[in-house]
């Protein structure tokens, strides 16, 4: 193409500039008429996009970069960019040195308790906090998870009116004019939908909304809430109570369809009670026995030592049956499959033996007469008071959702409805499919959604409201046993995130007020204390108020290694800081935020009596087709973490499934049915229907479907969007937990679903060693007696010496509910990356820690074992000796040490891994762009990059930091002051970690016990990692085998 | 050619039937040293080049091209592109390295051993075959580089060198002694190769008929005159290399089958695995020359120079060395029973009925089945029969490398990490690539550089005439 004339000019004027001033001079530059005539002829392709005002301004874009980067490359002059250390370093920050910060962390109407690290003001790690009692220092899954969610760059990040940009102020005007034209109607048409709300100020800032608006109404919708469990208290004792339950005391627990150890707000705590009687190290003078009967395989059934399958509408005769037979009063047993009649005797004997040590717990998922029927059961045998203790509901307005929620969409759907603000939730994605939330939606004349993303809801919402996440903002909530914990944020919002205390308080009359302030006088209100300070003396600094982060507390800047158990010691004492003239509220507050909870708040139990025992339902005979129950999934739960990567590439615990949902089925249905894993069918039920594959998962009953929620979304973000099947459409307000008569149609086509784990069996191999409680007290060392010893001292190389220390680590399978939490927690400790979908089908899925799971015995009902494996850290390793350039070492203190930059990737020690746990980096799978994405990573753990090799290090950076923590204090690193992040993690205290030089420290004397074995010792490896067998107490009545086993001998 | 055309045969049909035939003659009848001059460096220097050479470069440098094509992927994106995955860490990539390196080993066999075991028959193939040798060395010597997650450091990480940091490469490693093998392996047979082209290099100088060529040739031939003195030493130097390069034919392939040996791994930890690798490598190179020399010799008329004797030879060799692979897999069977290890037994158990059983029964069905057809004298002197076979036998030991290296990761230890493998479509790239680099260096090379031995073969000349005026046989 020719030059035109004045490209000299140009080239002459852009000469005179400097590289520099490009940034500057370029509009001006542009527009001036040489250079648009310049651009019009350089690219006449462009041309007609120039006049398009979207695609001139990406133009100018690029225009502009280019151009800019001509200047870069002519002059490579780095621009001045002032580095400002601090002027007055903040109180207790040392750069390097995280500082950890008690928080809690709300969901689905109960919180969780935990300590936040925090490295340079930003959260990047959470622990569950030692002290709080719905945590004791372990997690669940989300909660480990749900520091990606603060970070994740596709949370909604404006105010929008109709897709337009807008300010708060903007939308509390908007909103204020909407109530205002309600005054004379007392706020009649005005709806405010939230999640079910566990925090005492928001639900009391609500009520003083709806005191100032009589006629408002504030609905509350879950959709995988309590309700049933709800409906079942109020079914037997006439009002709402919450059950909590003492497990560590029940000697015997029936599971009705529940999966208490790992699910719920006391998940957590449930799992530690439980494992308490069951570690090899835990109080063994009476082993606890579970019996459960569920209708799909949950991680609490493998932990059965009884498991009984059974599809849902029988669970209910089911516990009607042991009702009955416990001597229930006006339960009659109704008919009964033949396996579940054979339990009926053993399971009534073994509860009526254990009065007052049993308990009975109904499942979220049974229906209400289900958890009567438990209560009564719990009441019959004494247990009420014991292991059953019965208090306030730690929601807050507990309310019977689905019917308030039929209400308002009838409402909605009348026009009566003006004004709807939706506070967090997703109602359009999560609501039952026969309400039709999303048409109702549509009819009310203003609408507004405070959520984390843009998702279903607010793309039919006129206004949106970024929420903020709760390590962002202030607030509070009660945990399971009522304990209420300050939720205190640990970074400003990243996106200018609201929280719903915000929006509520800017719809009142005082206006808009930080979350800080909302929290702090509800609590000053309720405690009675002044936040009026003592006048400070002149020398102090004023009480920096500065919201939204308003001075949290630092629970303490220990070690990173000691955020668990042993970080009560290393805290620095309240008391004993230099904190003048705090006023008596304050002084209270700083105590509450230390501590992560607010003291006296647990619930006292209080009685409860059962009414009568709720009536039978009409005998329907069995249902006909296959019936179908709807869980929440075990990794985006019901669908609000699907746009969390971390969570969505977690192998579910039983199916091992990555990525997707499938409808479960059991092998034998599947086989009569003939279909595979990966079939696609079509559930027709009611007139609706659901495409989704099937996935074959043993220990499912019979012609019983489990749909997981969550999947399916639209608008959930790039990493949930398109991935798995909505199943909400099969969903009713009649039936939102299990339907009947489901007509399963085969589509012929085949969907690939990506499993972390193909193989089911152990092939005969003895890598999971199992006994009854009586095998083991008859043969102690049966498991390391299993396999061949190899002789000490053959190998070729010699033994190395270990002066210091030498860490090992020991992992309970007996108590190991395969939840995953410990997976999570190792991702977000040591910086694993997500790798997509793709490359799992492909295996080349990153989790150092992977839990296996395998199967014996009978595919419909099997025995599920779970052997979590880390890198087992080999004393003589098979990676170390074939490293062509020492990358893989073996450090003085017996880790077997990655050297990331000494990596060129052969992978040829992960070909000789014989536990193949270690992760290639196959490509690029770190996100080295996202600058939030940044901020989550841990700064002790190098982010590896391309064609290296990655694997467990025994989360050596912790080693370190107590290292040197010791060092200081001229000691040994103490026992358990060193815990991995698996470790912290686990509810169950299944992995202890520590110094096996020390004879007395907790591994060493595990190791010492006859459970132990190492997996594969046969090939001389001498793993560092072993594991104790299980030891199962089935009831020998129930267990044909082993009670001969038991005559014989 | 029918055996009863053949010379020897003549001199004993008039007598009694003897219980062997004699075997064909080194060289064509009616040779002199002049006719195999002009013959063989007519090839280079004056006849016209074939169409079908600038057709099958063509294709060769196409294969070349998509090499480039791949390595440049593979190094922008990683390799993340070939299908290999946790657990099978290694497969394509090495499979290749494998047998290219096996391929490899027929060239040194021919010229060093055969030369000191004085087997004259060698003289006509050793040539192409050590440049076979070099050009498979080459393609193999390229995977153990680029198979790294990052090659930019391997490339000189895993040599030896002073550092201020005082960092070595982790001499218990066998990727180590890999790295070493087969650096000396190749260093000495270019050296070998080179070497033995001097002489020619001389008489195609003298030959040139270009200013262009006298002056290449003349710089490549290293100022060879044809004294006796050169003569001398350069047969002492000959010798010597030939010695040197001995070893190396058994060491490469048995630390090449360290990198499995080594290793924990059941279908790995075997000590078999030295001498039949070599076996094997002996075997596939020998099928690899079968494969080069049947179309040279047809579509260059060397019929006389690669007489059916060599053919015969190839294939007795080919059979032997067949044989003893196929004891190797009856050891590891054995081995896999005997040791009462469950591992070593389900990994016997998979490979004959797992997934890629198909793959373990077709090597099974060439690598010791159909190589018994080599007992036939008919078989062996079917010339197309034999090129057909030595591709069987050529993808025969691929299928060999393929099972000991999938089937050996994909299911080890814990079943739990099983997992399959399937490769994709740039490891096929890779692969064929390979081929089209191998194919187009040889290509160049026949067009280029005499592709036997002129001298050697004139020294053939000599005997073949003795030989002939006695009655009885070699």
């Amino acid at each position: 193409m020719t030059v035109p004339p004045d490209i000299e000019a140009l080239r002459a004027r852009l000469e005179k500039t400097r590289g520099r001033e490009y940034w500057r001079s370029l509009e001006s530059l542009t527009e001036t008429a040489e250079f648009k005539e310049f651009l019009h002829r350089e690219f006449p392709q462009n041309a007609s996009e120039w006049l398009d005002p979207v695609g001139r301004r990406n133009f100018l874009k690029l225009m502009g970069a280019s151009l800019a980067l001509a200047g870069v490359s002519a002059c490579t002059r780095q621009p001045t960019e002032e580095l400002v250390p601090y002027v007055r370093q903040p109180e207790e920050l040392v750069p390097g040195k995280p500082l950890f910060y008690a928080t809690a962390m709300p969901m689905s109407g109960a919180g969780m308790g935990l300590l936040v690290e925090s490295h340079e003001g930003r959260p990047t790690k959470i622990e569950g906090n030692p002290d709080h009692p719905s945590s004791r220092g372990a997690t669940d899954l989300f909660a480990q998870a749900s520091i990606l969610t603060l970070y994740d760059p596709d949370r909604s990040q404006i105010i929008t009116n109709l897709g337009e940009i807008r300010a708060f102020s903007a939308f509390t005007a908007a909103a204020q004019a909407a109530m205002s034209s309600q005054q004379g109607s007392q706020g009649a048409g005005t709806r405010i939908l939230t999640e079910t709300v566990a925090s005492p100020t928001l639900a009391a800032q609500l009520d003083e909304f709806l005191v100032r608006f009589p006629s408002a109404k504030w609905v509350q919708w879950e959709p995988v809430g309590r309700h049933n469990a709800r409906e079942g208290s109020r079914l037997a004792f006439g009002e709402y109570v919450d059950a909590q339950y003492a497990v560590e005391k029940a000697t015997v627990i029936l599971s009705l369809d529940a999966d208490f150890l790992c699910t719920g707000g006391s998940g957590v705590r449930n799992a530690r009670a439980f494992a308490a009687r069951r570690r090899a190290d835990g109080d063994h003078t009476q082993p606890n026995r579970l019996y459960a009967v569920e209708s799909t395989a949950t991680n609490t059934g493998t932990k059965a030592d009884h498991r009984l399958p059974l599809r849902p509408s029988e669970v209910e005769p089911f516990a009607r049956a042991v009702a009955a037979a416990l001597g229930v009063a006006g339960v009659s047993a109704g008919e009964l499959s033949e396996p579940a009649r054979a339990w009926i005797g053993p399971l009534v004997t073994d509860l009526q033996a254990h009065r007052g040590q049993s308990l009975a717990i109904a499942g979220d998922g049974q229906p209400p007469a289900v958890h009567a029927l438990a209560h009564a059961m719990n009441e019959t045998l004494g247990n009420a008071g014991t292991t059953v203790l019965y208090t306030q509901t730690t929601e807050a307005r507990p309310m019977n959702q689905l019917a308030a929620l039929q209400e308002l969409v009838g409402e909605m759907n009348a026009g009566t409805v003006d004004f709807l603000l939706t506070l967090g939730g997703n109602p359009v994605y999560t609501a039952p499919a026969d309400l039709d939330f999303a048409a109702a939606l549509g009819k009310v004349r203003l609408r507004a959604h405070l959520g984390l993303y843009e998702d279903e809801t607010s793309a039919l919402c006129h206004w949106h409201i970024p929420e903020a996440h709760y390590l962002e903002a202030w607030s509070d909530v009660r945990c399971d046993d009522g304990t209420v914990t300050i939720v205190q944020p640990l970074i400003a919002p990243l996106y200018n995130g609201k929280s719903a205390h915000e929006v509520i308080a800017a719809l009142s009359e005082r206006g808009e007020r930080p979350g800080y302030e909302l929290v702090r006088e509800y609590w000053s209100r309720q405690t009675g204390l002044s936040t009026q300070a003592p006048p400070p003396p002149a020398t102090a600094a004023p009480p920096a108020a500065v919201p939204p982060v308003s001075q949290p507390a630092p629970t303490g800047n220990t070690a990173g290694a000691a955020a668990g158990a042993q970080a009560a010691p290393e805290r620095p004492p309240i008391a004993a800081a230099p904190v003048p003239q705090l006023s008596p509220f304050d002084r209270e507050w700083r105590r509450w935020l230390h501590d992560g909870m607010v003291p006296n708040t647990a619930f006292a139990p209080r009685t409860a009596t059962v009414l009568g025992a709720p009536a039978a339902p009409p005998s329907g005979g069995r249902p006909q087709g296959l019936e179908a129950v709807f869980r929440p999934d075990p990794s985006i739960y019901d669908g609000r973490f699907a746009n969390n990567a971390w969570l969505q590439e977690l192998p579910k615990s039983l199916t091992k499934l990555t990525w997707d949902n499938a409808a479960l089925i059991s092998p034998a249905t599947a086989a009569r049915l003939s279909l595979v894993s990966g079939d696609v069918v079509e559930l027709r039920q009611g007139g609706r229907s659901v495409r989704i594959p099937v996935w074959l998962a043993p220990g499912q009953a019979g012609d019983t479907l489990t749909l997981h929620l969550g999947y399916g979304r639209t608008r959930a973000g790039r990493a949930g969007n398109g991935t798995g099947f909505n199943v909400n459409p099969l969903r009713t307000t009649a039936a939102p937990d299990m339907i009947a008569g489901v007509e399963l149609v085969k589509t012929g086509d085949t969907y690939q679903l990506a499993s972390t784990q193909d193989h089911w069996s152990l092939e005969g191999r003895n890598l999971v060693r199992v006994a009854t409680t009586a095998q083991f007290a008859a043969d102690p060392q049966f498991a390391a007696k299993e396999e061949h010893q190899p002789l000490p001292g053959i190998s070729m190389y010699g033994d190395f010496k270990y002066d210091g220390y030498a860490w090992g680590m020991t992992i309970d399978q007996s108590v190991c509910t395969g939840c995953n939490s410990c997976v999570v927690a190792c991702q977000a400790e040591n910086n694993v990356p997500v790798v997509g979908k793709s490359q799992v089908l492909n295996g080349r899925e990153m989790h150092w820690l992977r839990v296996d799971r395998y199967y014996t015995g009978d595919l419909e009902n099997p025995e599920t074992y779970h052997q979590p494996m880390p890198c087992q850290q080999c004393e003589t390793a098979p990676c170390e000796v074939v490293c062509p350039v020492s990358a893989t070492t073996h450090s003085t203190e017996g880790l077997n040490d990655m050297v990331y930059n000494r990596c060129v990737g052969t992978r040829y020690c992960s070909n000789n891994c014989p536990y193949k746990v270690r992760r290639f980096n196959f490509l690029l799978y770190q996100d080295w762009n996202t600058p939030t994405l940044w901020l989550q990573r841990n700064p002790d753990v190098t982010v590896r990059s391309r064609g290296v090799m990655e694997k467990c290090t025994y989360c050596v950076q912790r080693i370190n930091h107590a290292r040197v923590a010791a060092k200081l204090d001229d000691r040994q690193i103490r026992d358990g002051e060193v815990l991995t992040a698996c470790q912290s993690a686990c509810p169950t205290e299944a992995i202890v970690f520590g110094n096996i030089n020390d004879p007395n420290s907790r591994v060493s004397r595990l190791k010492a016990h006859p459970l132990n074995y190492a997996l594969l010792a046969e090939l001389n490896t001498r793993p560092r990692t072993t594991y104790m067998a299980i030891v199962r107490n089935p009831n020998l009545e129930l267990e044909p085998a082993a009670a001969a086993a038991e005559d014989e001998r | 050619m029918a055996p009863s055309e053949h010379p020897h045969d003549q001199t004993t049909a008039a007598g009694e039937r003897p219980w062997f035939r004699a075997a064909p003659p080194v060289l064509g009848p009616g040779h002199t040293f002049e006719s195999v001059t002009e013959k063989i460096s007519a090839i280079v220097m004056t006849r016209r080049t074939p169409v079908g050479w600038f057709l099958g470069f063509a294709i060769a440098f196409a294969f070349l091209m998509l090499l480039n094509v791949t390595i440049g992927h593979l190094l922008l994106t990683g390799i993340g592109i070939w299908g290999n995955n946790i657990p099978v860490g290694w497969a394509f990539d090495i499979i290749n390295f494998v047998w290219w390196i096996g391929i490899g080993h027929a060239g040194t066999l021919i010229s060093a051993i055969l030369l000191l075991f004085r087997q004259q028959w060698r003289t006509s193939i050793n040539r192409f075959a050590e440049a076979m040798t070099l050009f498979a060395v080459a393609c193999a010597a390229m995977f153990p580089l680029l198979h790294t997650g990052r090659p930019w450091l391997a490339a000189y990480w895993l040599f030896p060198y002073p550092n201020t940091m005082n960092l070595w490469p982790q001499f218990r490693s066998p990727l180590i002694w890999d790295v070493f093998a087969v650096s000396t392996y190749f260093t000495v047979s270019l050296l070998f190769w080179y070497t033995g082209l001097v002489p020619d290099m001389a008489t195609l100088r003298d030959r040139a008929k270009s200013r262009s060529a006298a002056v290449i040739f003349g710089v490549l031939s290293l100022g060879w005159r044809g004294s006796a003195r050169h003569w001398q030493r350069y047969e002492m130097a000959y010798l010597l290399l030939a010695a040197i390069s001995t070893p190396l034919v058994l060491s490469v392939h048995s630390v090449v089958s360290f990198d499995f040996a080594v290793s924990v791994l059941p279908g790995w930890h075997a000590t078999i695995f030295p001498p039949y690798f070599v076996a094997g490598a002996i075997y596939s190179g020998f099928a690899m020359v079968m494969t080069l020399a049947v179309p040279l010799r047809k579509f260059y008329g060397l019929e006389d120079f690669i007489t059916m004797r060599h053919i015969h030879n190839m294939t007795k060799v080919m059979l032997v060395t067949g044989m003893i692979v196929a004891y190797g897999y009856a050891n590891e069977a054995f081995f896999a029973w005997y040791s009462a290890n469950p591992y070593e037994q389900y990994m016997m158990a998979n490979r004959m009925g797992g997934p890629y059983a198909v793959m373990y029964w077709s090597l099974i069905a060439i690598n010791a089945v159909m190589i018994q057809l080599f007992w036939f004298r008919r078989v062996r002197d079917n010339v197309m029969l034999l090129f057909v076979l030595s591709l069987f036998v050529n993808v025969g030991m691929w299928l060999e490398r393929f099972i000991i290296i999938v089937t050996s990761l994909h299911r080890d230890f814990l079943p739990s990490s099983w997992d399959m493998y399937a490769p994709t479509r740039w490891d096929f790239a890779m692969f064929t690539g390979t081929i089209g680099l191998f194919l187009s260096l040889f290509f160049l090379f026949i067009r280029f550089l005499p592709a036997i031995a002129m001298f050697e073969m004139r020294t053939l000349v000599e005997e073949e005439t003795h030989e002939l005026e006695r009655p009885g046989m070699v």
